[in-house]
């Protein structure tokens, strides 16, 4: 019950610009913690240096970004604030509409997967799960 | 290279160091420690030790929905205005079925986020029996270590009787709600009863009014009425009543420096100590089967032993010890 391997994956749920459809979120909010996972979650709208702030002080293993209305281009300006910050080893999933054209740069950019509309609950939480695990293990072995 | 700290592969003394230096990603990081107990945890408070003692430990605790986050978002705002620093220890529920959990209170708290002299942290309530304020008082004096000089602990929503937080915070304060009760619920024992400081928050409210005499009338009727606990009018939101809450607060501090500090911190190790010794003893007993506890539960099944004779008679044996 004490080591770190056990402690719950915790997992920031956010939107980035100006985009404040939140049903996505929330329902993907839902899944991961019925899937028991302690899940982040903050209003949408929120800028590049604020979840950089929040997924630092809140020492989450994971970001979730959802969007909905071309948000999604906001995720490589992320993903470099990340790598400043240090937090490049975090890894940033992206979930609702990304057109099939983006998803390539979006990757390309540093993100690890892209879930599209009928994305399936128990492929959603096993892709989390996952890659949390993956970068709790990674942390562990950083040199200094 | 990277300055991102791994615990488990640094000495707890050189986290520490970095943690008292005010390192953002190594408090972080020391509070996940923490967070998650063992011999970890252990060693790193024990280097942190010598720097705590110097924050203001304040405990906002109350029913779901009373405005426990807005007003939490609002005091931040306040302490900010006088140029102290402020860390928050946001608490919500872990599910008992999944321990999963929804960790929402920074929705209104979003204006602080990127002010450095404010350091916001989620923490899941992960079961109950005494963890909650035994975590929950580690992550403070990590914060308190790390120089931050004021820390607020919001407790998930309470009921009439979850009253852990003063297990962990030198000052209470006790969010209401209007219209949540009539003045027979004000009347109740429970949580009201360990309010340092006693807030009728969405004071916007028609029904306000009458909730607060009704609370008024529930002071002036105890026992020790002498015992002065400020009753606020706020609404949060509007940031109406805000800077008169941080003056009941900091006079409410203050005679608490008054009484004594050191006595009521050993007051509050009594009652930590009390509580996760009795969880450690619940969770053990729960988890054992064994001859002479089947004897002594046989015999109360029976009715030959009431529960409080076999309470006592349990912790003078060694049946629920498993080292």
């Amino acid at each position: 019950m004490s080591t770190s391997a056990q402690r719950p994956y915790r997992v920031l749920v956010s939107k980035i610009g100006l985009d404040g459809h939140d049903r996505g979120s929330r329902i993907v909010a839902a899944y991961l913690r019925d899937a028991g996972m302690e899940v982040i979650y903050t209003a949408p709208w929120q800028e590049v240096q604020a979840l950089v702030r929040m997924a630092s002080d809140e020492d989450v293993d994971l970001i979730g970004i959802s969007s909905l209305a071309t948000d999604h281009l906001l995720l490589p300006k992320l993903l470099e604030a990340l790598r400043a910050a240090d937090l490049g080893d975090l890894p940033v999933v992206v979930g609702g509409i990304v057109p099939d054209e983006d998803e390539q740069a979006l990757i390309e950019a540093g993100v690890r997967r892209v879930f599209h509309p009928g994305s399936s609950r128990d492929e959603i939480v096993s892709t989390v799960a996952a890659l949390a695990a993956e970068a709790r293990i990674q942390r562990k072995t950083e040199s200094f | 290279m990277s300055v991102r700290p791994a615990v488990e592969s640094w000495g707890a003394s050189d986290l520490a160091a970095r943690v008292r230096a005010g390192n953002r990603a190594s408090i972080a990081r020391a509070i996940s420690t923490v967070e998650a107990g063992g011999k970890a945890s252990a060693e790193l408070l024990k280097a942190l030790h010598e720097a705590t003692g110097r924050a203001r430990l304040f405990g906002i605790t109350g029913a779901p929905g009373v405005g426990k986050s807005t007003l939490v978002g609002a005091l931040i705002a306040e302490l900010r205005n006088g140029y102290q620093s402020v860390a928050v220890i946001a608490v919500d529920p872990s599910s008992p079925v999944t321990g999963g959990a929804i960790l929402g209170d920074r929705v209104r708290m979003t204006q602080h986020v990127e002010d450095d002299g404010v350091f916001i942290r989620s923490l899941a309530s992960r079961g109950s029996g005494g963890g909650l304020s035994l975590a929950t008082s580690r992550v403070a004096e990590v914060l308190d270590a790390a120089g931050l000089e004021n820390v607020i602990i919001e407790t998930v929503g309470a009921g009439q009787s979850e009253i852990d937080v003063i297990d962990v915070a030198d000052i209470t304060t006790v969010v209401c709600a209007p219209g949540l009760g009539d003045d027979i619920q004000a009347m109740k024992a429970g949580l009201l009863e360990v309010a340092d400081v006693l807030v009728v928050n969405k004071a916007d409210d028609p029904m306000a009014t009458l909730t607060v005499n009704q609370l008024e009338s529930m002071l002036a009727l105890r026992s020790d009425a002498g015992r002065k606990v400020p009753l606020l009018k706020t609404a949060a939101r509007d940031a109406v009543g805000i800077p008169e809450l941080a003056d009941a607060l900091n006079q409410a501090f203050e005679k608490l420096d008054q009484q004594g500090r050191a006595e009521r911190r050993l007051q509050r190790m009594q009652r930590l100590l009390a509580t996760v010794a009795g969880g450690i003893v619940a969770r053990r007993l729960k988890a054992t089967r064994g001859r002479r506890l089947d004897q002594l539960l046989t015999r109360m099944a029976a009715g030959e032993l009431d529960v409080e004779t076999a309470a006592v008679a349990l912790l003078k044996s060694d049946v629920w010890r498993q080292d």
